[in-house]
């Protein structure tokens, strides 16, 4: 279907590089920037549309309140873009979970992710794209829509689009049910409590959407690693533990002195669970990570993280260093190791399980002791304990997230419209709306599904 | 060798509901019209059902007299109980349905068409088209009477090639026992027309005095009567209202029925024509839906003068003894008579596919169609492609523009759309659930979406004309009354406000945001909205639906603009789907078979898929810079 609305995609390659570009294109592209740019302090949004064409305006993006990186956008107004459209582009900084999670937020934000070889179709359609380069425009569309249909059925295993066709079938049989009570009122009536059943319905058709979601974060921990930051204060343990995670033959030192990069991970497992260490290097170096690089940087690596472990000396009472630590795994899924089990303690799990929030492992680093409880509590935080190894219910593709979000957005609309009171008829235009995006993870349209089910369910006519 | 006759502009092949439309729209826009019917009796007769309208089927009239049609007039001289549907649900589903009395609406109809200017009706069997290069040039009457015209109109209803049957017997006749017409399918398979077999039915009539109505409920018309008619005066149509009434049908019929199956030409394959699924015989109801223990029987007068009575809900082909014995185990039918005995019939109609959005034959100008001889079903499925294809072939001879109506105009423009479109092998029924934009697709909108499409076809009066635009202003200025006008949190408000159930106001509020209110609404406002003009209630009644609604309304009017980019990229009539490199195969065959106008309706075929859609639209674009200048944008 061909759309003028607003569309986004990753334009570079998903690899760790360095940076990597987030494109927008469309009439919305400049209120969509605009809604997620703001300026350094989180002061205010920037205003990309006042920003002259071609030119490069630097800024950070918000997802909400959440601060999430720190960009140059390139801010180019139609005709003078690849496409033709109003385009932004929002050069990022590289690493494949940040640029999908920008990409999320701008799709959070009024875009669309975009059809493969989208851009490149409507740089076409607009006259940027010469006449010549016309058939190998169509080849792309059709190549990269070949691709893109394997592989998102190769991703999608059989018990998601079981679940995803259960769902369907059930909004379907409902819709219906409402369909052909208007269409021959006489016979099929839609009796008083028919508001009520349809609200519990929707809410547990909702739920299940809603653990298909929570599912992308859990199938993209399990197909990335768990990006993990362990913070403390100096001697509290964390190359100690490192090293445990570590063992002997992974010591390997993977950056070169001297070099730039101011992110590294350290890819290890634990248990079958990929944990991505970052900034190792600085842990097992200086044993000091807040005080060599700064609060401010610890803040940064914490904010990145899926995962904080925060290693706490027992032996010594807490100071404020551990304190500030505190502070940072407010809002974060954090453990707490309480190291130094086998000395005499200054602290109590009790106490600091009270005061974070989060739980707390004793540890001893010295003794190997409690290795085996932070790897149950690992599973726990991020796969409900269990590590299914085969035919797992999750959702990988961010396209079938995004299909997945409109469905709920379209039957929280039913919702609202039962709750103002408003008539039935106005039920299915949504519930087919979320029919639809639902059918879009299994690759099926819409077709005339419904009035095969009016027929074939119900008993209509004279 | 035929002798010659006069010749017209058009002929109109058949006066039931399509043709009496078609026929009236060319000869109210000054075309020399004939109309052709195998019995003048049976003009706009109502073989089947005795209402006008219902779900979905109300709009489609409303619409059509919104441009100009007939029907709705005619059933409001005729009705003789009407009811709005679905009341108690939103006013997108509101439906008007009035029981007709049949003769009565069928000389009402005749009386018009006797009277309109430039219209002859002439009793005769068309047997032939004439066409040569593709162009209509004439039609020949079985009497061997040949007529010249500019443009035909096919109107054939059931009768072509018509079969009915029930039990072991099989007549060869339309509906009613009248004449089939046997010759005119041959000639035009012979001009390559691709023909399809459709069946239907309808249920016995019955003996009024042999029925017992203290054992069924009555069923009333509503006390105050909407009309169908945007120009029907509602004053003038308020009267008394017949009953009709509801029974069931219980364990002892179904048996009866299930025991006779072997003796069911339906399902023992003596029928080969398709059925509509929506209106099932009570055979196929028994053995579709087992688990049902009864299904309704609505028992409906057929007119003022006459004792039959219809039996809604139990057409059947089954022998006449088990119809008898069926008919007489349903509550209140215990010593039924028959007047005339169920059957289904079998007709010929074409593969709709192979006609324009105009309803014109693509390979044969001049020729167009509408009705059941296009694959539909009902009266006023009927009736509004029959004015479509009536106005479409006035425009062409008159050298003007097709009018086609798309699916976010009317259901007029869902159903013809549908049957171009889409492959279907059943007879076609309007549903409101066919409609995509059925928020914007209201009975009680369809002067305000249409009569300004009539007034320029010349089917409208200036006088209706004038009157929509007042409409339309009159709802403007009443609107953004109510947006502009705020009430405060006074004592008045309140205790009407406690009144009515309603939340308490904390500060000013505008009369609009009171109006969206579920227990509220524009009516009920009255006493806190001193400053309100007099206003009819039909613009009364706008006004409430465009508040409570907006922001549904406006939901799909965005919705239905992206729509019309699409239907707004015009496919060339000469274009080879075998030179769009990378099209599939399937696609290719679909599109050339069908020759969509549109990349709209090209989107809408099944088979074409998204990625053929935006291979074809990067073939217009290389094409048409192709065409013409190109202009070179590359310069950024």
């Amino acid at each position: 279907m061909m759309k003028t609305d607003t569309i986004a995609a990753i334009s570079t390659p998903l690899s760790n590089s360095g940076i990597g570009i987030v494109r927008i294109s469309g009439e919305e592209a400049f209120s969509v920037a605009e809604r997620i740019v703001r300026k350094k302090d989180g002061s205010g949004p920037v205003s990309i549309r006042d920003v002259s064409t071609r030119k490069v305006c630097y800024g950070f993006i918000y997802d909400g309140d959440k601060l999430l990186d720190e960009v140059l956008t390139i801010v180019m107004k139609a005709p003078y873009s690849y496409t033709a459209e109003d385009t932004v582009e929002i050069d990022c900084h590289g690493g494949s979970l940040m640029m999908k999670r920008i990409l999320e937020t701008v799709i959070r934000n009024g875009a669309r992710l975009a059809e493969p070889g989208e851009f490149t179709k409507r740089a076409f359609l607009n006259g940027r794209i010469d006449l010549s380069q016309a058939e190998a425009v169509i080849d792309v569309i059709n190549a990269q829509n070949d691709h893109a249909l394997q592989s998102s059925v190769r991703q999608l295993n059989g018990s998601v689009s079981r679940r995803i066709k259960d769902l369907r079938e059930r909004i379907l049989y409902q819709v219906a049910y409402i369909e052909s009570a208007l269409d021959d009122p006489e016979h099929i009536p839609l009796d008083q409590d028919h508001r009520e059943k349809l609200s519990a319905f929707l809410e547990g058709v909702k739920e299940e959407i809603r653990i298909l979601i929570d599912s992308f974060d859990r199938g993209r921990v399990m197909m990335e690693g768990i990006k993990t930051v362990i913070l403390g204060k100096p001697n509290a343990g964390k190359s100690s533990l490192m090293n445990l995670l570590l063992r002997e033959e992974r010591a390997i030192v993977t950056d070169i002195a001297g070099t730039t990069r101011d992110t590294l991970e350290e890819k290890l497992s634990l248990g079958g669970i990929t944990l991505n260490v970052v900034d190792t290097a600085g842990i097992r170096d200086t044993e000091d990570l807040v005080e060599r690089i700064g609060v401010d940087r610890a803040k940064k690596a914490a904010m990145e993280a899926d995962l904080i472990i925060f290693v706490v000396d027992g032996s010594c009472p807490l100071d404020v260093n551990d304190e500030e630590i505190m502070a940072l795994t407010s809002e974060k899924r954090s453990i707490l190791l309480l190291n130094k089990s086998d000395l005499k303690m200054a602290v109590s799990k009790e106490e600091l399980e009270e005061r974070t929030g989060h739980k707390t492992i004793l540890f001893s680093a010295k003794e190997e002791l409690g290795i085996d409880l932070l790897e149950e509590e690992i599973k726990q935080l991020f796969y409900q304990g269990e590590i299914q190894t085969d035919d797992q219910v999750v959702i990988t593709d961010l396209r079938q997230k995004t299909a997945l979000e409109e469905s709920l957005k379209s039957l929280d609309m039913v919702g609202q419209s039962i709750a103002d009171g408003m008539p039935e008829d106005l039920y299915p235009v949504d519930m087919m709306d979320a029919y639809a995006h639902l059918g879009l993870i299994i690759g099926e349209s819409v077709g005339e599904d419904l009035i095969e089910e009016i027929f074939g369910r119900f008993c209509m006519g004279k | 060798m035929p002798y010659l006759e006069e010749d017209y502009d058009v002929a109109v092949v058949g006066a039931g509901h399509a043709g009496c439309e078609a026929a009236l729209a060319c000869a109210r826009l000054g075309l020399e019209t004939i109309i052709f019917t195998i019995s003048v009796d049976s003009i706009a007769m109502m073989p089947c059902n005795p209402n006008i309208g219902g779900s979905s089927k109300g709009h489609l009239v409303r619409e059509l007299d919104a441009l100009g049609g007939e029907m709705g007039k005619n059933i409001d001289k005729t009705f003789i109980q009407s009811k709005m549907l679905n009341r108690s649900k939103g006013p997108a589903v509101h439906s008007l349905r009035a029981q007709a009395d049949k003769r009565h609406y069928t000389q009402e109809m005749r009386r018009t068409l006797e009277n309109t200017d430039h219209l002859t009706i002439r009793q005769a069997e068309v047997s032939e088209i004439c066409v040569e290069d593709g162009q209509l040039k004439g039609i020949k009457t079985f009497s061997g009477a040949l007529y010249h015209v500019k443009a035909a109109i096919l109107c054939t209803g059931t009768y072509l090639n018509a079969r009915c049957i029930y039990g072991e017997v099989s007549n060869l006749t339309g509906p009613n026992g009248l004449q089939a017409a046997s010759h005119l399918t041959d000639s035009l398979k012979a001009n390559g027309i691709e023909m399809f077999r459709f069946k239907t039915g309808t249920p016995a009539r019955v003996d009024r005095r042999s029925i017992d109505f203290s054992k069924m409920e009555e069923q009333f018309g509503d006390k105050v009567v909407v009309p169908f008619s945007f120009s029907t005066d509602p004053s003038t149509i308020q009267k008394e209202q017949v009953s009709c009434w509801l029974t069931y049908t219980n364990e002892k019929t179904h048996k009866i029925i299930r025991d006779n199956l072997d003796r069911s030409p339906l399902f023992s394959g003596t029928i080969e024509g398709t059925g509509p699924r929506y209106c099932p015989s009570i055979e196929d109801k028994v053995v579709r839906f087992a688990d049902k223990d009864r299904h309704q029987i609505f028992v409906e007068p057929e007119g003022l003068e006459t004792n039959e009575m219809y039996l809604a809900g139990m057409s059947s082909s089954l022998p006449e003894d088990v119809q008898y014995a069926m008919y007489r185990t349903v509550p209140g039918l215990d010593h039924v008579k028959i007047v005339r005995t169920a059957y289904a019939i079998e007709y010929d109609c074409i593969n709709p596919l192979q006609l324009k959005p105009s309803l014109e034959f693509k390979k044969i100008r001049g020729l167009f169609s509408g009705g059941q001889f296009n694959g539909s079903s009902g009266y006023e499925e009927a009736a509004v492609q029959g004015f479509m294809a009536g106005v479409n072939a006035a425009m062409e001879i008159m050298g003007r523009e097709p009018v086609i109506l798309d699916r976010s105009q009317a259901y007029i423009g869902v159903l013809i759309d549908d049957l171009v479109t889409k492959e279907y092998h059943e007879p076609y029924r309007m549903m409101t659930s066919r409609a995509e934009y059925r928020l914007l697709l209201r009975q009680d909108n369809a002067d305000l979406r249409l009569r300004k499409i009539g007034y320029e076809i010349g089917l409208v009066t200036e006088e209706g004309y004038q009157h929509l635009i007042w409409k339309e202003k009159a709802i403007e200025k009443e609107v953004d009354r109510l947006e502009r006008t705020t009430v405060g949190a006074g004592e008045k408000v309140q205790g009407f406000l406690a009144q009515h159930g309603s939340t308490l106001l904390k500060s000013g509020v505008t009369l609009a945001e009171l109006i969206k209110r579920p227990e509220l609404d524009y009516g009920i406002l009255s006493p806190i909205d001193p400053e309100r003009p007099s206003l009819p209630p039909d613009v009364q009644e706008q006004v409430n639906i465009n508040i409570k609604y907006e922001g549904y309304i406006k939901r799909q009017m965005q919705q239905v603009s992206q729509f019309k980019k699409l239907e707004g990229k015009k496919i060339p009539k000469d274009i080879d789907y075998t030179h769009v490199k990378s099209l599939r195969k399937e696609a290719v065959q679909k599109l050339d078979r069908l020759r969509p106008v549109s990349i709209g309706q090209a989107s809408r075929i099944s088979g074409v898929s998204p990625a053929d859609i935006s291979v074809l639209l990067v073939y217009l674009e290389q094409r048409r810079r192709f065409d013409g200048n190109e202009v070179d944008r590359s310069g950024a």
